[in-house]
């Protein structure tokens, strides 16, 4: 509970710098191995010369799926850390404004209606669900005039959750056709996506880390309390805004190019404040960089685990992931809101 | 106190009488809308009975193939539907209070997990054998799903002891064991036969279809028995509000008190659970909806189990009456609880735990 004030920055800055070796450690293990071993020498020599033999394996695989866990993981850990930042709530998963929902039916209805599988197809249908989605959630809580306090936003994008997820599961249940496509789907996967496909989203993710750095000093005001945030000079309405288009623009990113890896966000906010504390400006790079670390250490041990085959990253994550969290949670001093 | 708590959602201002009064209230109009829509569930189906059909059976002037309908195949689902919502209502009450957190459903305590993994491993692993005796798939279910139940929420509380329980610490380790149960639950439904995982997902979503007077008793007993129990531990939720210092304080064995709240908790959810399949969102929806029909600043218990009864009834009800085919009850009852619940949140000036 008193890390914030009992971490140092000199403590803060060390933690940082190890997050970042830990992820250029984690980038070059994910290009080395899989289920073609590669040494260093090779992967190098096919980065820089891509006519190689194994040029094709090194560009057409191990890179796209290296940038892109690094991209989603990092995008989930900063959207977690300003979720639970702007409900205040340990619980908050960036999924919680129902995006991640909104994304699943609006890539169920895609399958559905126009039998839609290709990446690109999911790509944009998976961010047009995720924004409407939000967009609703934040309306609802507004009408209520619930944006002093966190906790109509949480609910609400609960409820809104529940009734996409609702109609997602009616439309599995009436079609096998899109019960097969989706069921991969809802899984989460970083394989067989090009780096082609990436651009549209590659831009919602900057401008949503964008929006999460101008978030930053509100979510500092905003642990005070809404009052004492108010009587600061913050405007809720705009802190609000700012961090809804942080978390739609992160997540709906993420979603769309690996299928809802919700775990990271949940969790990565809660290690990265044991490691840095609670203030905004270091917990939310820390959260990024966790994330980062978790999903494409979990990524590489699904290409391993299982011979040729291969287990999907979100699979490993919730598994390994999973209990790895207890192990640490029970282990650790866990940091409160 | 003073006056500067959220008035609109905590309404201090108003004498003890009367908030009394608001929650007498808000339960009696909940029971007598769940013995309403008991009674329409009871003549809404694929073969349309009058009221006075129902009055006559059950009066025993009714023909015996109405009997039959009405005794052993709309008794046992209405009664099921009740005691089911009840429970997962019930159970939501008391971990949104324990926890005070409004998003702290059972779920956390990994009950929901362990459920949904013991039930898609029977079918999944058990899909070929089962395929030649439907009657053990029945029977196997029900017990699969309490066991899952039961041994994971052992788990977690297992895990979470460090020389006593605190509850954010019990939240972080139910969410990471949940999302371990989650992923595998996922990885066996991605991987089994198309019609498995079909099956799978039709348990999954919550269905009030396969009930019979057999998975009715079990659910019975445990809210019989543990409605009781929770009831005793009002008081002591009330102070748990104020923080486990002040609890302390105060004089309530912290260490029992939870133990006891969260046992109440975990069986009733492992009783719905395998009589119905996880009908998840109940368990948040009931207790929200009840708080802020009484307007008070914790969920009251009975008038939250009335509402999850309410939901549950009511949805499979609508669903049978109004709806062509069989729709699975955990679909509507968030058709039918989760706009009701926004409807509320746009009126209301804000809310608690």
């Amino acid at each position: 509970m008193l890390t914030t004030t009992t971490t140092g920055r000199p403590r803060r800055a060390l933690a940082v710098a190890a997050l970042l070796v830990a992820v250029a450690a984690a980038c070059l293990v994910s290009l080395l191995l899989g289920s073609n071993r590669l040494g260093l020498g090779t992967v190098l020599t096919a980065l820089v010369d891509r006519s190689q033999d194994v040029g094709d394996v090194v560009w057409g695989s191990r890179v796209p799926r290296t940038v892109l866990g690094l991209l989603v993981g990092a995008c989930m850990g900063v959207a977690g850390a300003v979720m639970q930042g702007q409900t205040r709530n340990p619980l908050a998963d960036p999924g919680i404004f129902g995006v991640t929902a909104g994304a699943g039916l609006a890539v169920v209805i895609g399958l559905y209606v126009f039998d839609a599988s290709s990446v690109l197809a999911t790509l944009v249908l998976a961010l047009v669900g995720a924004a409407v989605a939000s967009v609703v959630v934040f309306s609802v809580a507004a009408l209520g005039r619930g944006l002093s306090s966190p906790v109509p936003l949480a609910i609400a994008g609960t409820a809104v959750s529940a009734l996409l997820i609702a109609a997602t599961s009616y439309l599995v249940l009436a079609d096998e056709t899109t019960l097969a496509g989706y069921r991969i789907w809802v899984v989460g996967s970083l394989s067989g996506r090009s780096l082609t496909g990436i651009t549209p989203a590659l831009v919602f993710a900057v401008l949503g880390l964008l929006c999460a750095v101008a978030n930053m000093r509100s979510l500092d005001t905003l642990a005070l309390g809404t009052e004492l945030a108010t009587g600061l000079g913050e405007s809720l309405l705009r802190a609000r805004l700012v961090g809804l288009a942080a978390i739609t623009l992160l997540t709906a990113s993420a979603v769309a190019l690996t299928g809802p890896i919700g775990f990271v966000g949940l969790t990565a906010p809660h290690l990265a404040r044991a490691l840095v504390g609670g203030g905004h400006r270091w917990l939310l790079p820390a959260s990024g960089l966790v994330g980062a670390v978790v999903l494409l250490v979990c990524d590489v041990v699904g290409r391993l685990i299982a011979g040729t085959a291969e287990v999907e990253v979100g699979v490993v994550l919730t598994v390994l992931g999973g209990v790895a969290f207890v192990l640490i949670v029970r282990r650790g001093r866990m940091a409160r809101l | 106190m003073t006056a500067t708590v959220d008035r609109g959602t905590l309404d201090r201002g108003t004498p003890p009488a009367l908030r009394r009064g608001r929650v007498l209230a808000a339960t009696l109009t909940c029971l007598v809308a769940v013995v309403l829509a008991g009674l329409y569930g009871i003549t809404a189906g694929s073969s349309s009975l009058t009221v006075a059909d129902v009055a006559a059976v059950l009066v025993g002037q009714g023909t015996g193939g109405q009997e039959l309908i009405v005794y052993q195949l709309r008794m046992p689902r209405v009664v099921g539907g009740i005691l089911v919502g009840a429970a997962l209502g019930l159970a939501g009450a008391l971990t949104q209070t324990f926890a005070r957190n409004p998003l702290a459903t059972p779920d956390i305590l990994g009950v929901t997990s362990g459920a949904s993994f013991g039930a898609v491993l029977a079918i999944v692993v058990g899909g070929g054998t089962y395929a030649v005796a439907p009657g053990l798939l029945t029977l196997g279910l029900p017990a699969m799903a309490a066991l899952g139940a039961l041994v994971t929420s052992a788990v977690v509380y297992g895990l979470a002891w460090r020389g006593g329980i605190d509850s954010f610490r019990l939240i972080l380790i139910g969410i990471g064991t949940t999302a371990a149960l989650t992923g595998l639950t996922q990885y066996m439904v991605a991987r089994a036969q198309i019609t498995e995982a079909g099956a799978a997902t039709q348990w999954l979503v919550g269905s009030l279809s396969g009930i019979s007077w057999a998975s009715v008793w079990p659910v019975l007993a445990a809210l019989v028995v543990l409605a009781p129990l929770a009831w005793s531990q009002v008081r002591d939720l009330g102070i748990g509000q104020l923080g486990d210092e002040v609890s302390i304080g105060l004089g309530v064995s912290l260490q029992r008190h939870r133990l006891l709240v969260i046992l109440c908790a975990v069986l009733l959810v492992a009783a719905a659970v395998s009589a119905s399949g996880p009908i998840e969102f109940v368990a948040f929806v009931a207790p929200q909806i009840a708080l802020r029909l009484a307007r008070t600043d914790r969920p009251p218990l009975a008038a939250s189990a009335l509402v999850g009864a309410l939901v549950v009834v009511g949805g499979d009800g609508l669903a049978r009456g109004l709806l062509p085919g069989e729709v699975p009850v955990g679909i509507i009852t968030a058709v039918v609880g989760a706009p009701y619940l926004i409807w509320l949140l746009t009126r209301s000036r804000g809310g608690s735990a």
